[in-house]
Order: structure tokens, then sequence, then C-alpha cells
């Protein structure tokens, strides 16, 4: 038996038991928020750490199912040319579902099937295991399978510095410059530094969905879309059974995401589990025909953080930032919840690469992170809609009511039966202001205006 | 003590689906893993090592994507990987897998005398429990299946002892040194890799060789070294929904009974 010299490729596989355990920043959970964040800072020359719960990047995250194009571009630039994508969106619609019918409005446009896109239907888990390659070739180390369960601290006499994470395994304390908290909701974490109260059911929504498995052709000639193109509904009324929330139905390749989102309180005063509610939306005279003859293959469900404005927590301290659902940057009018993460991670990354460059991690240098926030659509869009959630949760007509009237002003308008059109309006009218009054009616008007205008 | 260690890397679930088209597993989607035998055959060698010194090499055969697989042994205390990737190596069989492993091992130990290479008893999604037998065949080496347990090793005399599991108990037996020894899940405890290893194990170099490192014989690699090929694969029908009985807190003697007369005709309890 011969031994050889060690080669080359034999010492360089002795050194790598040397590589230094220290890092510049640490990113806990590689979901939108940390995979954006980790991306960022490891193109920004920071070293990085991305600590990962799952098996895999992507294994824990769900969401409905819409990626937005422009945020994930200024991310990742032209990522359409390689990441795992379903169908670019070419149609939007809205339907107010009332019992047995619907009132939809919509808008297409094929402009939106060429680049630079406007948003396609992802599966967030197929896509953040493509986006954790690229973090990784970028330069950033990814572990996963580990839970971060606390923090280390630095004290110093005048102040407590956030100076590392602790995890489940063993020796596992790891020091960095700076943590951030991209954990996802209902944040462990951010509520172990204070910066987040425990959180209430009504800041809370629960989204159960659906993949079905359906033919190609038969999802584009339902949808009335061309081959390769999506199309996605998005559901009031009815379809969460009048309670504060939305139901959608999105295109994929060969799968329909269908799903519900209800807030937490309303579903256990109603004392209806969101299947159920998903089930119902499925029977609707409107969506069943669409699902006809297809395959559940998957049920997912997940935590929407909706406290809005109001509850989104302090955003920064010494040594910590927290980025997407974890700071409850979730637009819930809008149904942004991925891009808004996406971009909060990319906006604490250069936050991360200033602070870098001063030597300084202190609050007072990532308060920059909270301006960059202010500065941005993220929380002038949660400005806006600040009261959209208070004013919605206690205001039920809009989700049992309004849709109730809408659809009998609909169908008064296009029964014919050779009544006049006159006295059709003078019916409806009539009907509507019976079953609220017209004041009520003009307040109710005036505030969703004021709210969400 | 010098150990190698065959892994697969397999899709993560006990709900494969087959395309009923090409009879061939549908991969797309579903994430990958160490086949959970082979980690205790990982853990077995481990062991032995940190008693009796030496080196634990894996190796694994399958695309670039198989590095994470490796990657992974290392976190848990492997000290070397190699890849084993070709183009020429796809779609290999049981037969053309344990050349080509067998044949790395070979070159393996031109490089470093091996003196046990510890194998999972079989794969998860081909169920075949034929490659660790082949490779002892083909290295012309003893073989050890379904181990339970290592009761000793005397690297002095060369020798160890294992106990196996056979269908109708337990058996133990003594062999010589080197030899191939396929392991059951019952054999030991997984450890859970220490944060560092972890990280360090994120950036491990994995050595990677290729036919041309192997110099195989091309007509027994891959589809054309393969003779076995897949019929039909179809899904078992559901079994039928077993009978409950309703317990009954006042009278479980009763209840004893009814189930004691149902069994009986089935021959599960003997009617004496």
């Amino acid at each position: 038996m011969t031994v050889q010299e060690p080669t080359q490729q034999q010492l360089n596989q002795e050194r790598w038991r040397d590589v230094p355990l220290e890092f510049e920043a640490i990113v806990v959970g590689a979901g939108p928020a940390g995979l954006a964040a980790a991306y960022t800072l490891a193109k920004g020359g920071v070293k990085t750490l991305l600590i990962e719960r799952g098996d895999f990047p992507g294994s824990k995250n769900v969401m409905g199912g819409i990626l937005y194009s422009y945020p994930t571009h200024q991310i990742i630039p032209d990522f359409w040319k390689e990441a795992p994508l379903e169908r670019p969106i070419v149609e939007q619609r809205a339907w107010l579902l009332a019992e047995e019918s619907v009132v939809s409005i919509g808008f297409k446009d094929p402009g939106f099937y060429e680049e630079p896109y406007n948003n396609f239907s992802v599966f967030r888990s197929r896509f953040d295991r493509w986006m954790a390659n690229k973090v990784v070739e970028a330069g950033a180390t990814l572990i996963t399978e580990t839970v971060v369960t606390d923090f280390l601290f630095d004290e110093r006499a005048d102040r407590r510095r956030v100076a590392g994470v602790v995890t489940n395994r063993e020796q596992g304390e790891i020091r960095a410059q700076v943590v951030l908290i991209c954990e996802g909701a209902n944040s462990i974490l951010t509520q172990r530094l204070g910066l987040q109260e425990d959180l209430s059911p009504g800041d809370l929504a629960v989204g159960v969905k659906e993949v079905i498995a359906l033919p190609k052709g038969a999802i584009e000639d339902r949808f009335n879309v061309e081959k390769g193109q999506g199309a996605t509904i998005e559901l009031i009324g009815e379809s969460t059974q009048g309670m504060f929330g939305m139901g959608w139905i999105y295109t994929n390749k060969d799968t329909l995401s269908i799903g519900v989102g209800v807030m937490i309180n309303q579903l256990s005063r109603s004392g209806m589990n969101p299947n159920t509610v998903l089930e119902k939306m499925k029977q609707h005279p409107a969506v069943r025909p669409l699902l006809a003859g297809g395959e559940t293959k998957e049920y997912l469900a997940k935590i929407i953080p909706e406290g809005g404005y109001h509850q989104v927590p302090k955003l920064y301290a010494h040594g910590v930032l927290i980025c997407g659902d974890a700071a409850m940057l979730v637009n819930g009018v809008h149904r942004e919840g991925s891009n808004l993460a996406m971009t909060s991670g990319k906006l604490a990354a250069e936050t991360v690469i200033e602070a870098k460059k001063k030597g300084d991690f202190s609050s007072v240098t990532l308060k920059a992170y909270h301006d960059r926030l202010q500065d941005s659509f993220i929380l002038k869009d949660l400005k806006k809609y600040e009261n959209a959630s208070a004013l919605l949760q206690s205001n039920p007509h809009f989700f049992t009511l309004y849709p109730k009237l809408a659809r009998y002003s609909a169908r008064e308008l296009f029964t014919v039966d050779n009544v006049p059109k006159k006295d059709k309006q003078k019916k409806i009218w009539h009907e509507v202001t019976s079953r609220r009054g017209i004041w009520n009616i003009a307040g109710d008007m005036y505030r969703l205006w004021r709210t969400l205008g | 003590m010098n150990i190698a260690v065959c892994l697969k890397q397999v899709p993560d679930t006990s709900e494969v689906r087959i395309n009923p088209k090409t009879n061939t597993l549908m991969r797309e989607g579903i994430p990958s893993i160490i086949n959970p035998y082979d980690v205790h055959a990982l853990e077995e060698a481990l062991t032995i090592r940190d008693r009796l010194g030496g080196r634990v090499t894996v190796l694994t055969m399958g695309p670039p994507q198989a590095t994470d697989s490796l990657r992974k042994a290392i976190s848990y205390g492997a000290d070397h990987a190699i890849l084993l990737t070709d183009r020429a190596f796809a779609g290999s069989d049981t037969l053309a897998t344990s050349y080509i492993l067998a044949g790395a091992l070979g070159r393996l130990m031109d490089r470093e005398p091996l003196d046990l290479i510890f194998c999972g008893k079989q794969a998860i999604d081909g169920d075949t429990a034929q490659v660790g037998p082949g490779i002892a065949s083909r290295l012309g080496w003893p073989l050890l299946t379904y181990v339970t347990k290592i009761d000793g090793i005397d690297p002095t005399n060369q020798v160890f002892q294992v106990q196996r599991k056979i269908e109708v108990g337990r058996e133990v037996v003594r062999c010589r040194l080197p030899a191939l020894v396929t392991v059951v899940k019952e054999i030991n405890e997984i450890r859970y890799a220490p944060l560092p290893d972890l990280i360090r194990a994120a950036h491990y170099p994995v050595e990677v060789w290729t036919n041309a490192d192997l110099g195989l014989d091309a007509s027994q690699l891959g589809l054309k070294g393969s003779p076995t090929w897949v019929n039909k694969i179809s899904t078992p029908p559901m079994r039928e929904k077993g009978e409950v009985l309703a317990g009954s807190d006042v009278a479980p003697a009763e209840t004893a009974r009814i189930l004691a007369d149902k069994l009986i005709p089935h021959i599960v309890v003997p009617n004496r």
C-alpha cells in the first residue's frame, strides 16, 4: 500500500477547520426579509451569518403567492431570468362576493407580460431556496436547523448592547457587531428585547391556503389568459363569511393557490375554523367552477401580523434591527407583505453597511434604518392606512351589508323586465336606504374615503 | 481505524409521487436529506473513531447538489468528504452504483488504508438494500448486514464482533477486518452538531472526483451499465379502516371478551 504526499487539495481540506467564527452581522431567519438582508450585506462586503430554523431556507415560508417585481429587482436585478417563478400576472380582479353572486371589477394589461413585469405568482418555498443559493454565492454563511433562543449582551456602564445570539445547539453562542431580527410574525426575540409587547388577537390574522392541481390549459381557459400568463382574484365579503379579511385565488403554472385570511379575534368570536371559511368560499357558485376537477396537493397556514402602523415596534436598538413580519411591516389593505419584508431587509442591510464604515453599531447610527423606512413607501403606506384595521373591524357592514346591497343593486340594474329605469333606481334607493340610513351610509363612505382614499 | 461511510442523498418524504407516464420518482420541489439509515452508519463510524482514533471519510455519488449532504456529514464530525459526480454516472442502477463506489473506495485506499466501510441497510427511495452488499462483493470483503450493535473492535488482532438482526432473532458474529457493515436505525442515537462545527462545515471544500479521476470502464456506468429497468410502479390499494370497539369503563372484561371473540377466528390469539 502506497501512501502519497498530501496534495494541495488535501491541504485545503485541513484548513477549513481554522475558519474563524467571527461575523459582523447575524441575520435570524431566512424568509423574504432575512434573505434580502443577508444578500445585500454579503454583496456589501459584510461578513454575514444567516441562521434558519427550518430544514432548508423556504421550508417554513408561506405567503399567499404574489411576488412583486420592482422591489425584488431592486435587490437581485433581472431575477426573472433565473428565479423559479410561476406566472407573470397580467390581470387583477376584485370580487365583491355576496351569497350566490359576485360583483366584479378588474384590470388587464398585456404590457405586464413584458420585462420588467409587475408581479408574479410564486411558491415562496421554491423561490426562497433559490434566493438562499444567491445569498451563499454572494459570500454569506448559511446554517439551517438551528433556532436562535436568545441574545448575547455587552453590558457597559451606560448601556446594554446586543452582541450576538444564543442558539439551541451545543457551544451555541456566537458573537457579531449587529443582529438583524427577521424571524417572522410573533417574534419572540423582539419581545425578548422589550421592543414589542404581547400581541393581541386583534393584531393578527390567520391565513390558510390550498394548492390545487389543474392542467395548464384549463387554468388559461378558466382565467381567460394567454399561454404562460397569470391572473389574480381578491375576494371580499361572503368569502370570509362577513368577517374582516380577504380571500384570494392566484394562478400558478399547473396549480391554483386559493386561500383566505381572517383576523383571529373575529374568527374566535364567530367560533369558526379558518378551514371551514376556506371550504365555504370554495363552494361559492362563482368560485366552484374555477376549481372543478382540481386535486388539492398542499395545505398551508400562516400568521399574518396586521396590527398596522400603531403596532410597529421600535425598529432598532444598540446592535439590533428588526425587519419584515417581526416588525409588523404588512399592508393588509393591499395584501402586501413580502415586498415590505424584502425592502425592509435591504434597507436594514444598507444601514448596517454604513454603520460598519463608521465603526458604530449603536442605536444612534442604526436609527438611520427607521428614517429610511419612514422615507420609503413602507411606513408611508402603513401610516396612510393606520386606521383602516380599526375602522373595518369596528364596522362589519363593509363585509356583510354592503356586499348584499351591491348584489341587490346590480341584480336590479341588470335584470331586464320592462320596468322603467327610473323606477328601478327609485326601488334600489329605497331598498338601500331602508337597510341602512342614508346618513349612516354617508358616514361609512366618508370614513372609508378618509381611511383608504 | 480508518473508516469510510457511503451516503445517499434522497428525497425527504414518505409520499414521493410517481409520474404515472414514466414510472419515475417526481423529485421536483421535494427537499433532499441524507438517507436516514446512512446517518446512523455515519454516527457509528464517528463513535468508533472518537474511541479508537483514525479518520472518517464520507462518499456520495450524485449531482453537485449532493454537496449539501456531505457538508452536513462534515458538521456531524466526519473528517473528509468526497463527491463522485459525472454525467456518465447518471441513471446508474445498484449494479453500476456499487461498481462506481467500489472504484472510488479503491482509489481512496491507494491514499490511506481502510479498516471498515459503513453503509445504511438500504435507501428509503429505492429500498433495494443492494448497494452495500454489492460494494463488499466487488472488493472481496466480508459483509455484515442489518447490524444492530458493534460489541467490540480489536485493532491489534484485526477482528471485531457485531450483533445482526435476523428474522428469528439476533445473530452474534465475529469477523476479521477489513469488512463492510450495513446498519439499522436501532444501532445508535444521532448526535446534534455543535454550532461551531455547523458553521465551519458550511465552508468545507468538498473533494470532487469524476470518472477522469477513477478511470472506470464506461460500459459499466450509468444507464449503459444498468441492466435493471422499472417495468411498472403502482400504488397499492388503501387498506380498509379497522373496526373500533367502543370501550366501556363499566365492563372492561366484556369488551375484552368481544375483542377475543373477534381475534380468535383470525388466529391472532390461539384458542386454548
